[in-house]
């Protein structure tokens, strides 16, 4: 095992040890605030991960558009929101047991399925070893639009149906808005809004 | 020239489908329309061209398109038409319903669209990709549907119910999705099929690992024992006229994934998903049939009627032979028409105001309304299995199948939960002519919705009568 072969493992098990545990933090924190924050931590090392992949374009993408955007305006609503943590508490303890059970049960099942013993490496193929002049943001854009047009179409057609149900589950109507008209507030004269009138002052 | 190639196109469906609902989007925001006139006959006309252009399209011999992400078959055909025929009478009766409720009209046309749009790639994908874009693009719209009313907080908890669950049930599905293109390296359900039938055997361990996820989200979207939690809940929660959306044409579309995930892309691993849905199905059967008898909610024992129907479906799967496939798609396309009979009925009771959802709101619906009572009984006779229903033939198929593979004894079990399954739709039929009713004044729907509802149920007995026509589509469509 020569230097590089070293290093690399120890890149990927610490950015790998970074994911699972912030991972497992955005679960179990007890601050609202702090899990957005574990999952951005989360999103910045799978994005180590995937550059040790050599998939650079997609890591960046996870920054800019998960990081920058997503998780940004989810912070923005997570903390306009007043979530109460400590009554979700009760029914997350009451469960506990049977989630560990289940995680536990799930995790050695596999660990077993792709150990060593079962799954033979050599059966897998492995990125790396491109060439100098290889971009993969080129690559991705000549498969995208030729080979995956028809799922990219299909990705387009469900944005578009988010945009369509968020509207309508939360847009009321333009008779329900309270917005202002600016015409009829020019339009207003003094004598509509205040009327003087006259008081006898209190004597003493 | 042109247009000869357009008819001949396998995607064109799709494609028609797609471009009708955009002009449906901007036409119901930009034309001032009186009840939405012009947006819900649009609309119709996007589902009627689409049925057209499929059964232009059904004798063109079975096609790979877009690199292999999507097919054209008999298989595919089938469950187009019937997909887009039984959405046709969905917003016929709908219309009446979300009006009155003040749903808002262009919002649940426009979703419904899309979701049918979704469930035509479901049906016809070929890849993973496609496989859970189609999904999503079919689940998407249905839960923002289930949350339409927005004055009810009833529908606001079942739409949250049904979005969790739904969300967690596509994570395991893609979870399991992982493995097997892990296993494979291929999203492509040929080249999947192909790696599949030599396999190493640490291979053959991380997909059996991984169909296990992909079961579990397949059997939910389907609605079974024991991933069937959200069903009674989004049934009854759910405004009828998005019920009747929920509970009929998605469940063809779930076994069309059934289909293409198991049946066409694993069947090297046949004995490891036949044993599990061997389980599904007795657990569905025995529990839908138990539970439905005690409920006094006409939707929630429809949902839980539509658990057990499920079960006997997922009978003819099992068999894993091509008979078998066959009698599961017929069973699919005739309770998808029978449950489109029972929830339409439903919204069309509910009328100016008054919900009719529980059992005791049909009391001596007979001397209300005579055609409709028989109408309905027509449809419980059907679901209960009584000949000459078409129902009768669905479950006959099914045994058929089940005996033909050697599993006697799961037909018999089936049979016998069929029989204690009567009970509850003979129940409905009894309420309605033996009982008394508690309001007095006769119901009356405009002619053609009676003329919709009338077709609907008649051709219930009609196939009943004469199946063989149908039972040959659906062979033909599993032909080896």
């Amino acid at each position: 095992m020569n230097l590089a072969q070293i290093f690399t493992d120890l890149v990927f098990f610490s950015f790998a040890a970074i994911l699972v545990g912030s991972a497992l933090m955005t679960i179990i924190s007890r601050n609202p605030v702090r899990s957005a924050l574990f999952l951005v931590l989360a999103f910045f090392a799978a994005t180590g991960l995937w550059i040790l992949l050599e998939v650079e374009f997609l890591g960046l993408i996870l920054i800019l558009v998960y990081v920058g955007a997503v998780m940004t305006l989810f912070l923005f609503v997570v903390m306009t929101l007043n979530i109460d943590v400590e009554e979700q508490r009760s029914s997350f303890v009451r469960y506990l047991p049977f989630a560990i059970v289940i995680v536990a049960m799930l995790v050695i099942l596999m660990v077993y399925v792709i150990s060593p013993g079962h799954l033979n490496p050599s059966e897998l193929t492995t990125t790396g070893g491109q060439p100098v002049n290889y971009s993969n943001t080129t690559e991705l854009g000549m498969v995208l639009y030729t080979d995956y047009a028809y799922p990219f179409e299909l990705a387009g057609i469900l944005l578009l149906v988010a945009i369509i149900a968020a509207i309508s589950l939360t847009f009321h109507g333009k008779g329900n808005n309270k917005t202002q008209n600016p015409d009829q507030q020019i339009l207003i004269r003094r004598e509509d809004r205040i009327r003087m009138v006259k008081m006898q002052g209190d004597k003493k | 020239m042109l247009f000869e190639t357009i008819l001949t196109y396998p995607a064109t469906p799709e494609i028609f489908l797609l471009g009708m609902t955009c002009i449906v989007l901007l036409a119901d925001l930009f034309i001032k329309q009186q009840e939405k006139k012009i947006t819900y006959w649009l609309s119709q006309f996007a589902l009627v061209g689409t049925a057209v252009l499929v059964l232009l399209l059904y004798n063109v011999p079975s096609t790979l398109l877009f690199n292999g992400s999507f097919i054209w078959d008999k298989t595919a055909a089938l469950m187009q038409f019937a997909i887009v025929a039984i959405n046709f009478f969905i917003l016929i009766y709908a219309r009446e319903y979300i009006r009155e409720r003040k749903i808002p009209q262009g919002e649940y046309y426009l979703l419904s669209l899309f979701s049918v749009l979704g469930m035509l790639v479901l049906v016809s994908a070929y890849s993973l990709l496609t496989l859970y874009l189609g999904l999503e693009l079919l689940s998407l719209p249905l839960y923002a549907m289930v949350a339409l009313q927005r004055d009810s907080t009833e529908c606001a908890e079942a739409a949250m119910k049904y979005f969790v669950t739904g969300a967690l049930a596509s994570g395991m599905l893609l979870y399991g999705l992982s493995m097997f293109y892990g296993a494979t390296q291929s999203l492509n359900i040929t080249e999947i099929a192909q790696v599949t039938s030599n396999l190493s055997s640490g291979q053959e361990l991380m997909l059996i690992f991984g169909l296990v996820f992909i079961i579990a989200g397949v059997v939910f979207k389907l609605g079974a024992a024991p991933f069937h939690m959200w069903v009674p809940d989004v049934y009854q929660g759910a405004p009828t006229s998005v019920t009747l959306f929920v509970g009929t044409a998605p469940k063809i579309a779930a076994l069309a994934m059934v289909v293409r995930l198991l049946i066409e892309g694993t069947p090297a691993l046949v004995h490891q998903w036949q044993e599990v849905l061997i389980l599904i199905a007795v657990l569905s059967i025995a529990l839908g049939n138990v539970v439905a008898i005690v409920q006094s909610n006409l939707k929630r024992m429809l949902s839980y009627s539509a658990i057990a129907h499920v079960g006997y479906m997922s009978l003819g799967l099992l068999a894993a032979t091509p008979d078998g496939y066959a009698s599961a798609l017929f069973y699919m396309l005739a309770y998808a028409l029978m449950s489109l009979g029972a929830f339409g009925m439903l919204v069309l009771l509910s009328k100016s105001g008054a919900e009719v959802d529980k059992i005791g709101d049909l009391r001596g619906l007979n001397t209300r309304n005579p055609w409709l009572a028989f109408m309905l009984l027509l449809v419980m006779f059907s679901m209960a299995g009584i000949p000459p229903m078409v129902g009768f033939f669905a479950k006959l198929g099914v045994l058929e199948a089940l005996i033909g593979a050697h599993m006697v004894w799961l037909a018999t079990f089936a049979l016998v939960f069929a029989i204690i399954g009567a009970y509850y739709y003979l129940n409905v039929v009894k309420v309605m002519y033996f009982e008394e009713p508690e309001i007095q004044y006769p119901i009356v729907n405009r002619p053609i919705i009676n003329v919709a509802i009338s077709v609907n149920c008649l051709m219930v007995l009609w196939l009943g009568m004469f199946p063989s026509g149908l039972i040959d589509l659906c062979r033909a469509a599993f032909a080896m």
